[in-house]
């Protein structure tokens, strides 16, 4: 997502190539952090299955499986933005390795999220142009999940290397409408408590002033090498 | 969503390459312990990303309610004008999916924290447009009136339905005991305002306590009905006990629950839900497939307990005995 990340780190592959240490040994030991992550952000959803087998989802279970993928691609999604303004503030570097996973299980559970929806009116499409086209409480919930569509599809490295890293970079930015319509579409779906969203829009707007501040002084001092239009 | 393209790299410049050479390479692994370590870690952090999602998006619903108030000594009976022949919503089911915002804002929250909720004593206030204002006991009240069963539809203004088995006494027997005056055209109906007894009202989700009413001669429809039971049992807190207004044409908003006064008014009283989002929720509130939330359709319902949808039926299934309550009225706009 960040520009300046990839670009500090040409220097460091070829650092690497000719180097006599061992840079990637400090990598090693966070391997288990992908996996530890997927595993992690899976555990949900067989959480979720279970408790539609056991009938945990109380009288309504399409409902509750409903509202819980929306929440969790909102989580998540928050969760992958915060991985950003979390390496500005504090120099780690592990919350980068974990981005894109958080990213790939929003985009997962948002797809999860429509897939029950449609079962929920039958897989009727008539039903859900309609809902979409009259009703905006459904046209941004929908529009957030087609926008990330091209993000998911373009998460791999390979990715990056076709469309130039400007230009993926730029393409990635639309994560922020992306969560921006999905808080909206959450803040639009509860009946009367609004607190929730507002605390996930909150949150967003935390994440993005961390990201508008902390690009400003990098600005200055580093010149175009440095910014970070992520 | 995204990846950084060399994710793991090490920058040069948060390490001197001169440091590192020195530390790593020169001390000794435990291969062993680094992987009881990686291990941990990895433990640890499933449990701390699956443990947070869990707790910021899993809503369990109640696993059970077991009745706890008394049954009514009823004798079986054969189903009357008014009762539907549908299967009923188990017990189960009724008392653990709740919209009762006073006992909280998720619909199992009700049946946990109906604990608090005292239904006895207990006392309704009669006032307004009536010849005969008094405070009355709920058992008084309620023996006023032989008790009968009322099998009727329930569907929710969120797209859901049930079939419950209600007990209690039709409405317009209580509204002519009352004796409205001339003035009288509406009925107002407010539920208890006490914070301990109902925490969600600690917070200001709707403006309590919360009020509903009906239109006088909505109020006199045989089908409008006081509850006081339900499944052959006294009406848990969960569903409004002690007393509750059952409307079955309308939106399941308008049944208020734990009623403590009944006040007879000239004027269409100010109903929570409407003074909440009066562009969703109106005062008639007739359940009506072709005017949508704006958020969803109100074409179809799930029942509770069944897994495909069926189409809402106008007046919820009751169009034959209210329809012609509102004969020339534009029913798109008093929603």
């Amino acid at each position: 997502m960040s520009a300046g990340d990839a670009r500090q780190t040409v220097p460091a592959v070829k650092a690497q190539a000719k180097g006599s240490y061992q840079p990637r040994r400090k990598a090693a030991s966070l391997g288990w952090l992908v996996p530890a992550v997927t595993v992690g952000g899976l555990l949900p959803l067989a959480v979720l299955i279970w408790d539609a087998y056991t009938g945990a989802l109380g009288a309504n279970p399409i409902q509750r499986a409903t509202l819980q993928t929306g929440l969790l691609t909102l989580a998540l999604l928050v969760a992958s933005l915060a991985c950003t303004p979390i390496r500005l503030l504090t120099g780690w570097k592990w919350p980068a390795r974990i981005r894109k996973s958080l990213g790939l299980l929003a985009f997962g559970y948002a797809a999860l999220h429509f897939l029950i929806y449609l079962f929920d009116h039958g897989f009727s499409l008539g039903v859900m142009f309609e809902d979409v086209l009259k009703r905006p409480f459904v046209t941004v919930g929908f529009t957030a999940l087609l926008l990330l569509v091209p993000l998911a599809l373009t998460s791999g490295k390979n990715s990056v290397k076709r469309l130039g890293f400007q230009r993926w970079t730029r393409l990635h930015q639309l994560v922020y409408l992306s969560v921006a319509l999905g808080a909206l579409h959450y803040y639009w779906g509860v009946k009367q408590d609004h607190t929730p969203p507002l605390i996930y829009a909150g949150v967003i707007a935390v994440l993005f002033a961390v990201r508008f501040l902390k690009r400003k002084p990098t600005k200055k001092q580093g010149g175009p090498e440095k910014t970070s239009p992520a | 969503m995204s990846s950084n393209p060399d994710d793991n790299q090490i920058n040069p410049n948060e390490t001197n390459p001169e440091e590192r050479r020195i530390l790593i390479p020169g001390s000794p692994i435990n291969p062993r312990r680094e992987f009881l370590r990686s291990a941990a870690l990895f433990t640890g952090t499933v449990a701390a990303l699956g443990g947070g999602l869990e707790v910021l998006t899993r809503r369990p619903g109640m696993g059970s309610a077991e009745a706890q108030g008394t049954a009514f000594a009823q004798a079986a009976r054969p189903l009357g004008p008014y009762d539907t022949k549908e299967a009923v919503t188990s017990y189960q089911q009724a008392t653990t999916y709740n919209n009762f915002y006073e006992l909280g804002t998720d619909k199992a929250d009700p049946a946990r924290n109906a604990a608090t909720l005292k239904p006895r004593p207990w006392t309704v206030k009669i006032d307004g447009e009536v010849k005969k204002p008094q405070t009355v006991d709920i058992d008084t009240l309620q023996s006023w009136f032989p008790l009968e069963d009322r099998i009727y539809r329930m569907r929710c203004v969120e797209g859901w339905s049930m079939v419950m088995p209600w007990l209690g006494f039709p409405l317009a027997g209580l509204i002519r005991r009352l004796e409205p005056t001339s003035k009288a055209k509406y009925v107002q109906f407010t539920a208890l305002l006490d914070p301990k007894q109902l925490p969600g009202q600690k917070s200001n989700v709707l403006d309590w306590p919360y009020v509903e009413g009906l239109r006088l001669d909505e109020a006199l429809h045989p089908l409008a009905f006081m509850a006081v039971g339900l499944h052959g049992k006294v009406l848990p807190g969960q569903n409004g006990a002690p007393l509750r207004l059952v409307v079955p044409w309308k939106y399941g908003f308008k049944g208020i629950k734990s009623i403590v006064k009944i006040t007879l008014t000239e004027k269409m009283p100010k109903t929570t839900w409407a003074l909440a989002a009066p562009s969703e929720y109106g005062f008639y509130a007739n359940v009506n497939p072709a005017v949508p939330h704006p958020r969803w359709s109100q074409a179809t319902e799930r029942r509770i307990g069944e897994l495909g949808r069926r189409k809402t039926l106008p007046f919820n299934g009751y169009a034959d005995e209210v329809a012609g309550l509102y004969k020339g009225m534009d029913l798109r706009k008093n929603f």
